[in-house]
């Protein structure tokens, strides 16, 4: 009798103790967003939307004056945005054509090799794809600029990309296919008519995880992208991106307070585009 | 327009562009190996391969430049295993959780959301945060004088990992077959010697794989790590001094280098690339293996 309550004990105690580390192992989401929150959301007017940010002399004086900093991160966001867009417009059609080719072809021998490299692209750290957009764009074209941030971004998304695709392209009843062909489809119709819609909820669901993992990298950009102060239009010129300038904040004393902000816009950017994968995944749920 | 495309769109041309979208992924792979070999051939002419990767030197004055990767790799390895260790304390009870014990309940998909949304908080914010707020609290425990170094960067990187290992391996642990967790508790097993005995000897490897691949994840993470570690280019003394890493070492010293300057922090790239490529792949490998 005691053997078993000492058993049953253990096993309660397992239990608790799971639940206990569980929920301390999400404290530090809680923390982090609850930080930046509450001294970001100070910094939120239009001004930050709007304006490029202040010269150091002019923080300090507002500063010392205990007055708001004035000024925004409109660089930061035009470059987020314009890096993001073109990233995106290259990886999201490569990445379906791959994940089209690997879930087309899986039983062959080259789509297991393929499958274990873009495993390995999805691996490298950023900070080398950094040096190879470095190597690969801003050299040859003696400038930094955003768009080699953006394929940066791009060699980043495209292995999410192409997995997402793929797994949800798999998991589809071949019957669905076979049942295209019979009709006289051709592989595109069948594809792109048939296979695509079908799995849309995962494939979107891949494409937008993919943004929110790229939209606050900071390191390749570091080495690509640049900075600038003003807004920047022109790809091919150097750009500021938000995370670029929270960098930027960080070794300037007197821009502190509107590290907090542009972190703010950064976190609410990943949690809308996770809420809406969130979203999409389960009202398209196959 | 569209309707004569979609006619000319017969398999072969589709096929076409399909092989072409393919063909750029190992060229794609091929030439980061190429492109990191290249850049960093001058260094290593100049110092030897060997010889890079043990050297401690890292001098930037001209006339007598030399540069050596060691402090850079102790201080990657070192952050990365102390994180590792850290991190299955929490990531280990958060798999079971969500895989196992309150498995398909929508506290598990709460759970298990919040740590995925852990995964997408941008590394510069973890950075800030560590600095911030993780660095205070250390200096006021007295772990360290002015709260850089190995141990915060370490802290920021277990954090940052957990999400990794834990969403993986609570995978693993669903793949567990009903019928063996029902035979067990059948022989009158509790739940907790159902986990002991079976679910986590069944997915063993698996679960190994999962810290494997966030290992790989914590090697390269850059910004963070450079915003807490200290940036000091030499050997750790301890586990509580300041030190730098290679992805830190990279971002911090790419911007004004150039010469065999440049050439080094891209030798470091490739040495890099090649731990977390190899890491990734035993990673990989073992899950291949044990078929799960």
């Amino acid at each position: 009798m005691s053997f078993n309550s000492k058993r049953i004990g253990k096993d309660t105690l397992l239990r608790n103790v799971i639940i206990l580390l569980s929920v301390l192992a999400c404290v530090p989401l809680f923390l982090i967003l609850g930080n930046v929150f509450v001294k970001g959301i100070g910094q939120f007017s239009l001004d930050f939307f709007t304006q490029t940010p202040p010269d150091t002399l002019s923080a300090k004086i507002a500063l010392n004056n205990k007055e708001q900093i004035p000024g925004g991160i409109a660089n930061g966001i035009v470059g987020t945005l314009m890096t993001v867009v073109i990233a995106s417009i290259i990886a999201i059609p490569l990445g379906l054509l791959c994940g089209i080719w690997l879930s087309e072809f899986r039983e062959r021998k080259s789509a297991g090799v393929i499958r274990f490299i873009v495993e390995l692209l999805q691996g490298m750290p950023s900070i080398i794809i950094g040096i190879i957009a470095y190597l690969w764009i801003v050299v040859p074209t003696r400038t930094y600029s955003a768009f080699a941030g953006a394929i940066s971004l791009a060699i980043m998304m495209l292995p999410m990309i192409i997995r997402s695709t793929e797994e949800s392209l798999r998991m589809l009843p071949h019957e669905l296919k076979e049942a295209g062909l019979a009709l006289g489809g051709s592989l595109y119709t069948v594809t792109f008519k048939v296979l695509i819609p079908t799995a849309f909820g995962g494939i979107m669901t891949g494409i937008l995880l993919a943004i929110s993992r790229v939209i606050g990298e900071t390191a390749p950009l570091m080495l690509t992208a640049l900075g600038a102060s003003a807004i920047q239009w022109n790809p091919m010129k150097p750009s500021s991106t938000i995370s670029l300038l929270i960098w930027e904040f960080y070794n300037d004393p007197n821009l502190q307070s509107l590290i907090w902000s542009a972190s703010l816009l950064l976190l609410i950017l990943v949690l809308l585009l996770n809420l809406i994968a969130k979203q999409i995944a389960k009202q398209w749920k196959i | 327009m569209v309707k004569k495309l979609k006619q000319h769109m017969h398999n072969k041309k589709f096929n076409i562009v399909l092989y072409c979208a393919i063909a750029i992924i190992p060229i794609l792979f091929g030439g980061v190996i190429a492109s990191l070999t290249k850049g960093s051939l001058p260094a290593f002419r100049e110092f030897g391969f060997f010889q890079f990767i043990v050297s401690t030197d890292w001098d930037v004055t001209e006339g007598h430049e030399s540069y050596g990767a060691l402090p850079f790799i102790i201080g990657t390895v070192a952050t990365s295993l102390i994180a590792l260790l850290l991190c299955v304390p929490f990531a280990l009870p958060v798999s079971l959780f969500v895989g196992e014990y309150f498995r398909d309940t929508k506290i598990a998909n709460t759970l298990g959301g919040l740590i995925d949304l852990l995964a997408g908080i941008p590394s510069i914010v973890y950075g800030l945060w560590g600095f911030y707020i993780l660095r205070p609290i250390l200096m006021s425990l007295g772990i360290s004088e002015n709260g850089f170094g190995i141990p915060t960067a370490s802290i920021i990187l277990t954090i940052m990992i957990i999400p990794y290992a834990a969403s993986l391996s609570t995978e693993f642990i669903r793949l567990v077959p009903q019928e063996m967790k029902e035979a067990a508790y059948g022989l009158g097993a509790t739940q907790a010697e159902v986990v002991k005995h079976v679910v986590l000897p069944y997915c063993s490897s698996g679960i190994f794989s999962s810290y494997i691949l966030a290992l790989g994840r914590a090697l390269g993470e850059t910004m963070a790590v450079t915003m807490l570690i200290g940036n000091t280019n030499k050997i750790p003394q301890s586990l509580f001094d300041t030190g730098n890493s290679m992805a830190a070492s990279i971002a911090n010293q790419f911007g004004e280098a150039d010469g065999l300057k440049l050439s080094s922090i891209i030798a470091i790239g490739l040495l890099l690339f090649l731990v977390t490529s190899i890491i990734n792949y035993i990673g990989r490998l073992i899950i291949k293996r044990s078929s799960l």
